[in-house]
């Protein structure tokens, strides 16, 4: 139970890059492929949103959101240099919709997407889904540490994706959710989120060097299945727990979930003060890469830990005056920091919140 | 890791029935889609007569398995997207809901996940539980196995577990 896991290999695609380096550069940058869609998907009111163009795949039994798990993982065991075909390999996909833009007209069941993933590489083992709301991608993760503490596999490949379609965005019109504009995270004037696609993916192993997974939580608020806690309460037990033995002053900065809806960011800087962690610096990336919900646990975790690499804080796309209750410390223009820990915050629907804590090691 | 207590609820079975049957009192059930009207009612079975119900705590965590999630309600919201979609209808089309539900009900402030597999596999969903034990806080769990293939097609196993 002592083996230390880290993460090994990554890959990243998004619509402003096509590996994780590409990807940083857009945030380190503050772009965003973010553009107002008029028609898309066939939805009757227009939309703001960061979308491929490009949604070939890679065989033609291969669904878009198929393909693009694939293209993440395949990055990510190149760059672990693993042999996905192992037995001692597993694989955890983390969607919320998947291929559902396909609905009624073929199976559009999550572990079928899995079970295809976990084919093209020929690994003989069955592939889970985490599908946990907004917070999938850090649940895989948290997931992926489990599985590697309990030493029966040498690696987990931990894949996270989504696509656009009508079915989603007409639902999070009809919520109310989203915003007209470009994104403006914990910011005075935010009026809600916007939807992205991305595919991201980190194998995790265990390796005395580069970044650990050191600790992750899932906590719910018991309070609303669609709207967070006011007191922030599942997002602050999960924080306490994974800060139980951590120094606060070894952590560089925190990226939180930062939707950009009024009730999110709230909560979220709610919690991170009820934590102690109001003087950390933290930065959102949803002006950058939108809500990239199964993806967003994964890619932002890795943005992080190259922004943590380059002894850098992010800006925070979008943000201008704060607009939160609590004054907690919103990066709104890149700048350097130090530190060899960071903390990632996600929380979704369900009432659901997770906390991640990642922790540098040596040098590889 | 061992089992409490466990239920089943067949498939087919009236659970407006069951619910009146155990005298249950809790309006927004009517509001559920079918998986978290499973997930509701059998971990009512599973609590029922318990002493310590409804005081808040962070030991239970709730672990949702399924191979279709929320496919059920998809296709119900799938159906109203074009012309006046539901946002009633659109809380449900996420597979943690029936957890969030089920947390909500019983002021569970623990772990909640929802997780899906190609087939039943009762040992894969073992060492799932057990990993979650992991989390030091974790020290009881309500497990179930609820896959909702149409809104009168399913099977419903839940369990009561404790490290």
């Amino acid at each position: 139970m002592n083996k230390r896991v880290a993460c090994i290999g990554y890959g990243a695609l998004t619509p402003v890059g096509n590996t994780p380096a590409e990807c940083y550069k857009a945030a380190d940058e503050g772009r965003s492929a973010l553009t107002l869609h008029t028609g898309t998907f066939g939805c009757a009111n227009p939309f703001v949103a960061s979308l491929f163009e490009d949604r070939s795949a890679i065989a033609d039994d291969y669904t878009f959101f198929d393909s693009l798990i694939i293209r993440a993982a395949s990055q990510a065991i190149e760059s672990a240099g693993i042999d996905p075909a192992s037995g001692r390999v597993a694989f955890v996909l983390s969607t919320i919709k998947g291929n559902i833009e396909f609905i009624g007209k073929q199976d559009i069941s999550l572990p079928a997407s899995a079970a295809r993933m976990a084919r093209y590489f020929n690994n003989p083992n069955p592939a889970i889904v985490v599908s946990n709301a907004c917070i999938s991608g850090l649940a895989a993760l948290v997931q992926g540490r489990r599985t590697m503490l309990t030493g029966k596999y040498d690696y987990v490949v931990v894949v996270g994706a989504e696509v656009q379609s009508h079915f989603i965005v007409s639902g999070f019109q009809s919520l109310k959710a989203l915003s007209e504009r470009p994104c403006k995270p914990f910011d005075a004037g935010r009026d809600g989120l916007n939807l992205g696609e991305a595919a991201a993916a980190i194998v995790l192993g265990n390796s005395a060097y580069g970044w650990e997974l050191a600790d992750g939580a899932i906590r719910n608020d018991a309070n609303h299945i669609s709207g967070p806690s006011r007191s922030g309460e599942g997002s602050y037990n999960a924080l306490r727990y994974i800060l139980r033995e951590a120094e606060i002053d070894d952590i560089s900065f925190i990226n939180p979930h930062g939707t950009a809806t009024i009730y999110n960011d709230e909560m979220e800087a709610i919690a991170i003060d009820r934590a102690g962690l109001a003087n950390v610096p933290l930065f959102g990336l949803k002006g950058c890469f939108g809500h990239t919900m199964g993806a967003a646990g994964i890619l932002e975790s890795i943005i992080s830990m190259m922004a943590c690499d380059n002894k850098t804080i992010l800006p925070t796309k979008g943000f201008e005056n704060l607009g939160v209750s609590v004054p907690v410390q919103v990066s709104a223009a890149k700048r350097s920091c130090t530190g060899l820990s960071f903390v990632k915050l996600l929380s979704g629907f369900g009432g659901v919140n997770g906390a991640l804590l990642f922790k540098k090691g040596g040098q590889a | 890791m061992r089992i409490i207590r466990s239920i089943d609820i067949p498939s087919g079975s009236s659970l407006a029935c069951l619910y009146r049957e155990h005298k249950i009192e809790y309006p927004k059930f009517f509001k559920m889609d079918t998986l978290c009207k499973l997930g509701f009612l059998a971990t009512e079975l599973l609590l029922e007569g318990d002493s310590d119900r409804f005081v808040p705590r962070e030991d239970r965590a709730v672990l949702m398995f399924s191979r279709n999630g929320c496919l059920a309600n998809d296709i119900n919201y799938e159906k109203t997207m074009g012309d006046y979609p539901s946002p009633s209808l659109f809380v449900y089309t996420l597979p943690n809901i029936i957890t969030g539900e089920i947390a909500i009900r019983n002021k569970y402030k623990g772990e909640t996940s929802a997780f899906l597999l190609e087939e039943y596999d009762e040992e894969r969903i073992r060492s799932i539980v057990e990993e979650a034990f992991q989390d030091t806080v974790t020290t009881s769990a309500i497990v179930g196995w609820i896959d909702c293939r149409s809104e009168s097609d399913w099977t419903c196993k839940a369990f009561l577990v404790e490290k």
